[in-house]
């Protein structure tokens, strides 16, 4: 089977193989001297140390972070921190795992969890804090929450009344994504009341095109953008205290408010008219994976796009992400000028360790001096610290996501699914939305939901 | 219609064929080649268009598919060189060196335990040896992820977590079922002629084993450890449980998995990350196809 003229040949496949791989590993030393120079430049933003002399001498210590932020958004949060481990000369492991979400419950039930957890969901704060590792924060970090954070994030960093965690990073769920350009040139105007909405959508499909482009396609995960949908309608048709109520199952899933916020979004997502710019009729919106369809925005296809803050990173480099540049996004807003339900996201610090450096971390991480740091640092990213100053944040939609978040008005709710039990939150809302994109009528769709909360 | 005449005559049977021989005309007949072909391509053009998708710029990328590669050819090597910028997050090539400090221990250890036990399993007669023989071979089918969080408990209670030790162990607790089994089965193969002459020239156990056995064992030892350093290199599961020590364990896999970013948004990184972390094993394979083929029939064909 194995003739001289094969083996000469995979000689030169084998060749060639390796060849490439040093050119790799070439590659690979030189970039390891590009990080040695470059990360001083933040370090040199000096803080004031002295806050951290009440942790006692911390030299040589070191506390292990683990998150699920990764590529590329793990290169600012580790810049952050520098200024800390220059002052109290600890070092920080980070740890970025896209599996996060398991591998946590994982490491909390097997007794080796990391010192510190950035937790991205109120759920699953509870359910790490019901293993038993976790170590409630420090009164020095509760009270630099108390002052630099609204009450309904501490509350969702609370168990049973417990303070637990402190919010780190927040996002921004109530956005349309627009092209600031298009809407100048056909004189368009950014919309302020749900009804101005549904009248500019209805002056796009006047024009011929379709107004929205939307994708839910997301791998196991896909339907979680309608569940967004459906929330921020909830919000704005029901109000936050209904809202509150519905997350809990207070009311069921198949109540009338519900049904209402369905029909709603329905009237966008399911209107022929008014999807799906580019990519094809209704069904398009369960086949085109979320991160694709706001793109068509680009291409001139379509004129909106609902989601989050953190969508500014799928642009490609290059393209103007600004008030009057290629791509900017406004406010969902209310059913009036007046009503400002915001929904969200964001991040939360869990300790498993009380040692005096994961404390100080703990410490350091809540204050408003890491806030600005971190805005200083990166791109795409934004704090409900209310210390954290606007002009620091580089990048002009997260300016935007910061004033919706200080803005006195505003009422931030986090996003329902991700509080809901794995059952609903992870699993039958996602499937079942996206059946009823696919066709499936709101009844069966809500009562489907309903069956499958647990009892 | 006409109708044959049934034979009376028995027909000659013809010359048996050896297995092999049947199986090599069977397979190199023309459908099965052109099976082989279709199938072949079906299996590639993924790979392929992911080889053209790392060359083509970001922007392509998340626009259009690969095959617009052909009317409108632009390459750039941005992406490759995004996985190798630390300054961008990415620094594949440290992933590339845990890796390889995870991949050869781990076939290294469990290939000399496995040797030595198959050897004292075939040879050496002791109490218990069957029911010992059986449960080793019984573990195969315990499945590794009830083992996960058990494991870990102890890794973490013995002090070794977030070393490269857990890989190591665990690698080699779950290779070792398997490699005992399949070296046992070759080393019985070996006739004891063989070994009855080496006790007769004075050679003990270790003398036999380092000196008639070890060289005939070279391409069992080599099959399989070619089997294990491509699964040791593709693993996930294992490394993603054990590997708790952030950049300074994780392998090349776990960083793979992470390169789509934290919202999935950058997989133009991902398809050049990949081939960066393919090379490694195409290089084994070419290097040792033909111990890999031998050790695919090694447990099948007998004679």
């Amino acid at each position: 089977m194995f003739g001289h003229s094969g083996s000469s040949r995979s000689r030169v496949a084998l060749a060639g193989a390796l060849g490439v791989g040093l050119v790799f590993s070439l590659a690979a030393c030189g970039g390891d001297k590009d990080d040695s120079s470059g990360s001083s430049d933040t370090a040199s933003a000096g803080i004031d140390c002295s806050q951290f002399t009440q942790f006692g001498d911390l030299k040589g210590k070191s506390v292990s972070v683990y998150t699920g932020i990764v590529t590329p958004e793990d290169t600012p949060q580790k810049k952050s921190y520098e200024p800390f481990e220059k002052c109290t000369g600890v070092t920080i492991k980070y740890e970025g795992d896209k599996s996060f979400e398991t591998q946590i419950l994982v490491r909390a039930k097997a007794g080796t969890p990391p010192d510190i957890a950035y937790v991205p969901q109120p759920g699953l704060v509870q359910q790490l804090v019901a293993t038993g590792k976790a170590v409630a924060a420090p009164k020095e970090v509760a009270d630099n929450t108390d002052k630099w954070f609204g009450k309904d994030w501490k509350a969702y960093g609370s168990v049973d009344g417990k303070f637990y965690a402190a919010p780190l990073g927040a996002n921004v769920k109530s956005l349309v994504w627009y092209s600031p350009k298009e809407f100048q040139e056909k004189g368009y105007k950014v919309p302020t009341t749900l009804d101005e909405l549904k009248t500019l959508s209805d002056q796009i499909a006047g024009t011929g095109s379709k107004p929205w482009c939307a994708g839910i396609g997301s791998g196991d995960a896909t339907g979680w953008p309608v569940t967004d949908w459906i929330e921020d309608f909830y919000l704005r048709l029901n109000g936050v205290d209904a809202y509150d109520k519905w997350v809990k199952h207070e009311t069921p899933f198949n109540s009338a408010e519900d049904i209402a916020a369905w029909d709603a979004v329905g009237g966008y997502l399911k209107n022929d008219k008014y999807v799906n710019g580019g990519l094809g009729d209704v069904k398009s919106v369960a086949s085109t994976t979320f991160q694709d369809a706001g793109l068509q925005i680009l291409e001139g296809n379509c004129s909106l796009h609902r989601q989050a803050s953190f969508y500014a990173a799928n642009f490609p480099k290059g393209t103007e992400i600004s008030e009057n540049g290629d791509i900017f996004a406004f406010y969902l807003p209310g059913k009036d000028a007046a009503s400002k339900p915001v929904l969200g996201g964001g991040e939360f610090v869990l300790a498993f360790a009380d040692r005096p450096e994961v404390k100080a971390f703990q410490y350091f991480l809540s204050t408003d001096t890491w806030a600005n740091l971190k805005a200083k640092a990166s791109s795409g990213w934004v704090s409900a610290n209310k210390g954290l100053k606007v002009e620091n944040l580089t990048n002009p939609i997260d300016a935007l996501s910061a004033k919706i978040l200080q803005d006195p008005n505003a009422q931030f709710r986090f996003d329902g699914s991700d509080q809901m039990p794995a059952a609903v939150g992870s699993n039958a809302f996602w499937k079942q939305a996206t059946a009823w994109i696919t066709g499936q009528d709101t009844q069966t769709t809500v009562n489907s939901i309903e069956a499958a909360w647990p009892k | 219609m006409t109708v044959t005449p049934l034979t009376t005559t028995p027909e000659i049977t013809p010359v048996q064929l050896s297995a092999a021989a049947v199986a090599k005309k069977r397979l190199s007949s023309p459908w099965a080649s052109l099976a082989a072909i279709v199938i072949a391509i079906l299996w590639t053009l993924p790979t392929f268009g992911l080889l053209l998708s790392s060359f083509r710029p970001e922007l392509a990328i998340k626009r259009t598919g690969w095959w617009t590669f052909f009317t409108d050819p632009t390459v750039t090597l941005d992406n490759y060189r995004a996985v190798f910028d630390s300054d961008s997050g990415v620094n594949l090539g440290t992933y590339f060196i845990n890796s390889l400090m995870i991949c050869i221990p781990s076939v290294l250890i469990p290939l000399s335990l496995a040797a030595l036990a198959a050897y004292a399993f075939a040879w050496i007669n002791f109490r218990g040896k069957n029911i010992l023989f059986v449960a080793v071979f019984a573990l195969q089918i315990v499945p590794l992820q009830v083992t996960l969080i058990p494991l870990l408990t102890i890794f973490g209670k013995v002090g070794i977590a977030g070393t490269f030790w857990p890989l190591w162990l665990a690698h080699t607790t779950f290779a070792l079922p398997l490699a005992i089994y399949l070296l046992h089965n070759f080393i019985k193969e070996i006739p004891a002629t063989l070994i009855e002459a080496a006790r007769m020239d004075g050679a003990g156990h270790v003398a036999i084993f380092f000196k008639v056995m070890l060289p005939l064992l070279t391409p069992a030892l080599a099959a399989f450890g070619i089997f294990q350093f491509l699964w040791v290199w593709n693993d996930l599961l294992v490394s993603l449980v054990f590997a708790g020590g952030g950049d300074a364990v994780a392998p090349i896999t776990l960083q793979l998995a992470n390169l789509t970013g934290t919202r999935g948004t950058a997989w133009h990184l991902l398809a050049s990350g990949t081939f960066v972390s393919i090379i490694v094993p195409v290089t084994v394979f070419l290097l040792l196809q033909r111990y890999f083929v031998r050790g695919l029939l090694a447990g099948s064909v007998k004679g």
